[in-house]
C-alpha cells in the first residue's frame, strides 16, 4: 500500500466540471444530429384512439412524428416502461403517446404542441389510503426482500407490553430531480448503435436496448461519460434512450431526447408515497419485546414496485416477537422506482421517529433507548454481524453533538418567539456488493491504465477507483490513468444500492494485484502494448455471506421553530457513520453531507402531491418541488469511526452514497418535537403544518 | 418553432408605437417570467418589445423627499439603494425576499409588477384554467390549492399574486406611473391589481399598449418604520405561504398612521384598509394589532386546504405591528 486510499485526493474531472467543458449526454453535437419533444398523455388511464399529427409536420423543421401507430416495433421488455409507442393504452398520466423529431429543440417543441391526441379515457384511481381496497401483500418487495416477515407472536405481545407506542407515519411521494434531466443522443451506423446517455450503469442500458432491438449487444455502444446525478433514477435505462434509438432508426439522424424537467415526475421514477403503523412494545426498562412495522404504498398498474420501507425494522433491533409487512395497491400512478436509500430512508424515518415516541413514553433518554435494544445478531436473520457499531456512532455524535445533559422535556426552550430542540435518530444501510470485470495495463512510460465500465454519477468513482488501483499497484496515484462511462470497457455494474466503489474496486483491485504480480516476474523492458491483467469477482464478490452486511450511522439535529410561521430551521447537523474504510475522505465526505443535506429536504421541503382529479404530480419543476436551498443549511458535519471489517471486499469498504439521508429525517423531527412539544407524524415539516399543529395543540 | 418578432426600444414612445404596430405584442424587461412562460406554451406572443435599455433605470429623489424607481430599475439594485433602505426599508426587505440572488439581478420593477401568478393550473396546458384560457375552468379549486387566495378569490379564479415587492408598494402607498397611447397617468399601487370576479385574465389596471415606466413612493412614507415579513417553504427562492408589509408612525401613544398590506392571500397585494382603519388613533398594544387584524382576516374565505393561511397571516402582520412599535417608541426614545 502506498496510502492512496483514504486520502482526500481531489476529483479527477473537477476541472472540466467547473470549466463546462464535462461533455454531457445531449451535448454530443454529431454531425447531422436533430432533437426530439416527447408529447405526454393527458388523461390518467384509457387509451389514444388518434393522433393527428399533420398541424406537427406542417411545423418548419419538424422531421417526423413517432406515434404508437408507426413507431418501430419493439421486443417486450422486462421493464413495461421501456415498451414507448407500441400500443394505444395510457397507464398513467404524462405516459408518453408521441416524439416529434425535429432540427432544433424548438422546432421539436413547437411540433410537440401542435399534435393533438385523442383518448378514449377511463375513470381513474391515484388516491393511496391505509383502507385502499386494492391493497395486497407481495411475495416480493423491492431488493428481493420478502413481503412479509413475523416471528412469535407480535399481536400477543404488544398487548400485554408495559409501554407501547401504537402510531401512523406518512411520507408523501418524492422526486429525485437530478440536476441533469434524462437524456440520450443516439445513432445508428451500419447497423451499430451508438448511445451516449445519461445512467448510472450503461452495462444495463446496453443489455436493455438489445433485447428491445433484438441486436446483440456487441453491436452497442452506450456511454455515460459525466452524469450529472440520478439518485435512483437513472439506475435502469429510462424511456429517453428507447426513444432516442427509435427515432435515430426511423429518421436516420442521430437522434438527442433530453427530457424536460416537467416531464420526469411521471416518467424517470419516483419514491412512492408510503402509509407507516409502527406498534413497538416494551417493558418499563425500555427492552423491545414487540415491534411491528406495517407498510402501505402504491405502484403503477405496469409495474410491480414495492418501496420495501418495513425492511430496516428487520435489522435495527432487538424483540423477540416481530411483524414486518408490505402492502400495495396498484393505481393509475406514474411507476415508482428507486430514490436514494429505497426502503430505508421512509422506514427509518417512521421506525427511529416511533423509537424517539417510547422514549417520551418511557421518559428515558433515547440514545440510551437503542443501546438496551441493541441485538446480538440480526433480528430478522439471525446472522452474526459482520461489523456493527451503532452504539459507538450513538456514543460520538453524543460527544461531539453536546448531548449530555440534555433536558428531555419537550417544549421549554423559548427564545422570543423560538422554540428550540435537539433531536437524534440512528440510521442503517446494507452492504451490497455486484460481481464487476477489469482491466490494468502497465505501459512503457511507466504509467498505468486501469479500464472498467464504472458510472462516475458524481461520486468521486473515477478518483476513488484510482486509488484503489494505485495501492494495489504500489505506485503513486498519479501514475495510474482511468477509464470509465463505456460499455466498451470491462463490464461492471450500476452505480446503485451504495454498492459501485465496492463493486467495481474489488475488481480494479483484483486486476491491479494481479498485475503488480506479473510485474514482478517481468523482466527487461515493457512492450510497446505494455503488460495486462483482468480481473472477473463473479463468485467471489456475489458469494452469498456468512455474516449480516450493514452500514450504521447515527444523526443528531438542532432546531429551531418559529412560534409566529411555523418555520422550522435547522441550525446544526451531524452524522457519525460506521461504514468500514472511507475510501476517499474528500468526496466520502461529500458523499454523506450530500446524502444528510437530501435528507434535511425530506424532513422540511420536499415533498410531491397527486392531484387526484386529474391524475398528476402537482409539483412538476424546481421552483415549486423545493429542494434545500443553501440557505436551508446551517452548519452540517460528517464524521466517521475507523472501522475494520473483514467480511467486505478487499479495501474493506462499506458503502456510503445513501446512509447520510437514512437518519435525517428522524433526527430533525424527532428535534421538532423536543422543541414544539407536537409530535408531526407527517412530512415534510412545511409550515402549514407545523403552524396549525402548534395552534391545535395549543387550543 | 414558433416565430416572433423582437424590437428593442430606444425610448418609452418607441416602445409603445412598436407595441402598437405588432398585434400581440408584449414588453420584454428581464425575461424572468415571460420567458419562462413562453417556453411552456402560456404566453405565445407575435412580438417581444424590449424594453431593457429605455433610460428607466434610476432611483431618483423627489424634490418633496420622495423617490421615483424607473421601471428597468434591477430588483437587486432596488433592494441595494442606500435610499430605499434608509427610507423605505419594507421595500428594500421585500424585493430580497423574493426569488434568488441570479433571478433579483436580471428581474426588472416593472417585470415584477406584472408577473403572473404561479398557480399550476395556470402553468400547465393540459389543465383548465379560466386565468389562461377564459371560460374553461379553474382546476385548482377543488384540486391542489395550499397556496391559493383566502381572500377576494371568485368562483372563475382563486389564484394569488406573487410579487413580494407589489406587497410593499401597496403598504407604502406607492404609485404606479404608465405610459400609453392615451398619455402618461399614476395608478396607486394597491390599486393596481385587480380581484379575479370574472376576468381573471386581467391581473391588473394597465390598458392594452401602456407601458410601466416607474413607480414614485410618496413623502409621507419616507423614513416611517416599515418592515416586510414572509412566510415560505424554504429559505430562499420560495414563493410567500403569506407575507406582510407594514408601515406603521406612532405619536403622543396612539397610531398615526398604519400601512399594512399582505401578500399571497389574494388575487392582488391585500391592502387591509379595514385593519388600518381600526388601528388609527388606537394604543399600539398587541390586543389592537390582534382586533384589528382580526377584524381584516374575518373577511377570509378559506378553501379546503388552505385554512392554515388565516392564522399564518394574523400571526406574521401582529408579529411585524409588534416589533414595528418597538422600533419607534425605541427611535423616539434615542
Amino acid at each position: 500500500m502506498t496510502g492512496s486510499v483514504g486520502a482526500p485526493a481531489e476529483r479527477r474531472e473537477g476541472r472540466e466540471k467547473v470549466s463546462g467543458t464535462a461533455r454531457y449526454a445531449a451535448e454530443y453535437h454529431v454531425p447531422g444530429r436533430a432533437q426530439a419533444w416527447p408529447v405526454p398523455a393527458a388523461v390518467a388511464r384509457g387509451r389514444v384512439t388518434g393522433v393527428d399529427t399533420a398541424a406537427a409536420l406542417t411545423v418548419p423543421g419538424v422531421l417526423a412524428v413517432l406515434t404508437h401507430e408507426n413507431a418501430p416495433r419493439l421486443r417486450e421488455p422486462d421493464d413495461a416502461t421501456l415498451a414507448v409507442l407500441q400500443d394505444p393504452r395510457v397507464p398513467h398520466r404524462g405516459w408518453f403517446v408521441a416524439l416529434v423529431v425535429a432540427e432544433t429543440l424548438e422546432a421539436a417543441r413547437a411540433g410537440a404542441a401542435a399534435v393533438r391526441v385523442a383518448y378514449d379515457a377511463e375513470g381513474h384511481d391515484v388516491a393511496l389510503t391505509a383502507s385502499h381496497p386494492g391493497l395486497y401483500v407481495p411475495e416480493e418487495a423491492n431488493a428481493g426482500a420478502p413481503g412479509l416477515r413475523e416471528q412469535g407472536d407480535p399481536d400477543g405481545a404488544f398487548d400485554s407490553a408495559a409501554a407501547r407506542v401504537d402510531v401512523v407515519y406518512r411520507v408523501p411521494p418524492l422526486h429525485n430531480h437530478p440536476m441533469e434531466p434524462h437524456a440520450s443522443t443516439a445513432r445508428w451506423e451500419d447497423g451499430r448503435l451508438t448511445v451516449h446517455t445519461s445512467s448510472q450503469g450503461t452495462n444495463a442500458v446496453r443489455a436493455a436496448l438489445a433485447g428491445l432491438f433484438g441486436l446483440p449487444e456487441e453491436r452497442i455502444v452506450v456511454t455515460a461519460e459525466h452524469v450529472g446525478g440520478g439518485f435512483g433514477s437513472k439506475g435502469t435505462p429510462r424511456p429517453d434512450v428507447v426513444l432516442a434509438a427509435m427515432a435515430a432508426r426511423q429518421t436516420g439522424r442521430p437522434v438527442t431526447v433530453s427530457l424536460p424537467r416537467r416531464y420526469l415526475p411521471a416518467v424517470v421514477g419516483h419514491r412512492a408515497p408510503t402509509l407507516h403503523r409502527l406498534r413497538l412494545g416494551a417493558d418499563e426498562d425500555g427492552h423491545l419485546s414487540s415491534l411491528t412495522h406495517e407498510v402501505g404504498t402504491h405502484t403503477s398498474r405496469i409495474k410491480e414496485f414495492v418501496e420495501h420501507a418495513a425492511v430496516p425494522a428487520r435489522v435495527m433491533y432487538a424483540a423477540p416477537h416481530r411483524r414486518t409487512v408490505h402492502r400495495v395497491a396498484a393505481l393509475d400512478v406514474p411507476s415508482p422506482s428507486w430514490m436514494r436509500a429505497p426502503g430505508e430512508a421512509p422506514g427509518m424515518y417512521a421506525l427511529e421517529s416511533a423509537m424517539d415516541e417510547l422514549a417520551t413514553e418511557l421518559d428515558m433518554d433515547p440514545i440510551e433507548l437503542r443501546v438496551r435494544n441493541e441485538p446480538d445478531v440480526e433480528p430478522d436473520s439471525g446472522l452474526p454481524f459482520s461489523s456493527r457499531h451503532l452504539v459507538e456512532c450513538l456514543r460520538e455524535g453524543a460527544r461531539r453533538f453536546g448531548w449530555a445533559g440534555r433536558d428531555p422535556r419537550p417544549g421549554t426552550r423559548r427564545e422570543g418567539p423560538l422554540l428550540r430542540g435537539t433531536g437524534v435518530a440512528a440510521a442503517t444501510y446494507p452492504v451490497m456488493v455486484g460481481p464487476s470485470t477489469a482491466a490494468a495495463r502497465a505501459l512503457p512510460d511507466g504509467t498505468y491504465l486501469v479500464r472498467v465500465n464504472a458510472t462516475d454519477i458524481g461520486t468521486g468513482a473515477r478518483t476513488v477507483l484510482a486509488q484503489v488501483g494505485a495501492d494495489a499497484l504500489g505506485v503513486p496515484l498519479e501514475r495510474v490513468r482511468i477509464e470509465i462511462g463505456s460499455s466498451e470497457l470491462p463490464s461492471a455494474p450500476l452505480a446503485g444500492g451504495s454498492s459501485g466503489t465496492a463493486s467495481w474496486g474489488w475488481a480494479v483491485h483484483e486486476a491491479c494485484a494481479r498485475l503488480a504480480r506479473r510485474l514482478a516476474e517481468h523482466t527487461g523492458p515493457l512492450p510497446e502494448q505494455g503488460v495486462e491483467a483482468r480481473a472477473d469477482t463473479t463468485g467471489t464478490a456475489d458469494a452469498e455471506s456468512e455474516r449480516a452486511r450493514h452500514a450504521f450511522g447515527a444523526h443528531f439535529a438542532e432546531v429551531a421553530v418559529d412560534t409566529v410561521s411555523g418555520e422550522v430551521r435547522v441550525g446544526r447537523l451531524l452524522g457519525v457513520y460506521a461504514a468500514g474504510r472511507v475510501l476517499n475522505a474528500r468526496t466520502g465526505r461529500s458523499q454523506f453531507v450530500g446524502g444528510m443535506t437530501m435528507g434535511l429536504g425530506m424532513a422540511l421541503t420536499e415533498g410531491s402531491t397527486m392531484d387526484a382529479a386529474f391524475g398528476d404530480f402537482t409539483e412538476s419543476d424546481l421552483a415549486s418541488y423545493h429542494v434545500p436551498v443553501h440557505a436551508d443549511v446551517g452548519e452540517i458535519e460528517a464524521h466517521w469511526l475507523d472501522e475494520d471489517d473483514p467480511w467486505l471486499n478487499p479495501m474493506g469498504s462499506k458503502g456510503i452514497g445513501e446512509i447520510g439521508i437514512v437518519g435525517t429525517a428522524a433526527a430533525i423531527g424527532n428535534a421538532v418535537h423536543h422543541a414544539t412539544g407536537v409530535r408531526f407524524r407527517e412530512l415534510p415539516l412545511t409550515p402549514d403544518r407545523v403552524l396549525t399543529g402548534m395552534l391545535g395543540a395549543r387550543a | 418553432m414558433k416565430e416572433f418578432a423582437y424590437v428593442r426600444a430606444g425610448s418609452v414612445e418607441e416602445a409603445t408605437s412598436a407595441y402598437a404596430s405588432h398585434a400581440g405584442a408584449r414588453y420584454l424587461g428581464g425575461g424572468t417570467n415571460l420567458v419562462d412562460l413562453m417556453k411552456l406554451g402560456v404566453e405565445t406572443p407575435a412580438a417581444l418589445i424590449d424594453v431593457t435599455r429605455l433610460p428607466l433605470d434610476a432611483v431618483e429623489e423627489l424634490p418633496d423627499g420622495g423617490l421615483r424607481i424607473g421601471a428597468m430599475v434591477r430588483n437587486s439594485d432596488l433592494a441595494a439603494h442606500p435610499l430605499v433602505r434608509d427610507r423605505y426599508p419594507a421595500l428594500s426587505q421585500a424585493v430580497l425576499a423574493g426569488a434568488s440572488g441570479q433571478l433579483r439581478n436580471a428581474a426588472t420593477t416593472g417585470g415584477n409588477l406584472l408577473q403572473r401568478t404561479r398557480c399550476p393550473y395556470f402553468q400547465d396546458l393540459s389543465k383548465p384554467c379560466n386565468k389562461r384560457e377564459p371560460g374553461s375552468g379553474c382546476g385548482a379549486r377543488d384540486g391542489v390549492h395550499r397556496d391559493h387566495a383566502v381572500l377576494g378569490h371568485s368562483a372563475h379564479c382563486i389564484a394569488t399574486h406573487p410579487s413580494d415587492m407589489a406587497v410593499a408598494l401597496a403598504a407604502l402607498d406607492g404609485r404606479v406611473e404608465l405610459y400609453g397611447p392615451e398619455g402618461a397617468r399614476r395608478v396607486a399601487a394597491a390599486d393596481f391589481h385587480r380581484l379575479p370576479g370574472d376576468r381573471p385574465e386581467q391581473d391588473t389596471e394597465i390598458r392594452p399598449g401602456e407601458l410601466v415606466t416607474g413607480v414614485v413612493l410618496p413623502a409621507a412614507s419616507a423614513g416611517l418604520p416599515s418592515a416586510y415579513r414572509k412566510a415560505r417553504d424554504r429559505a430562499s427562492y420560495a414563493f410567500a405561504l403569506a407575507s406582510v408589509a407594514v408601515v406603521l408612525r406612532v405619536a403622543d401613544g396612539v397610531v398615526g398612521h398604519a400601512g399594512l398590506a399582505f401578500g399571497a392571500l389574494a388575487h392582488r397585494p391585500w391592502r387591509a384598509r379595514r385593519a388600518e382603519e381600526a388601528l388609527l388613533g388606537a394604543a399600539p398594544t398587541r390586543a389592537a394589532f390582534e382586533h384589528a387584524v382580526d377584524l381584516e382576516l374575518s373577511a377570509a374565505r378559506p378553501l379546503r386546504d388552505n385554512a392554515y393561511k388565516v392564522p399564518l397571516a394574523r400571526n406574521l402582520a401582529v408579529d411585524v405591528l409588534s416589533r414595528l412599535t418597538d422600533t419607534a417608541l425605541t427611535r423616539r426614545a434615542s
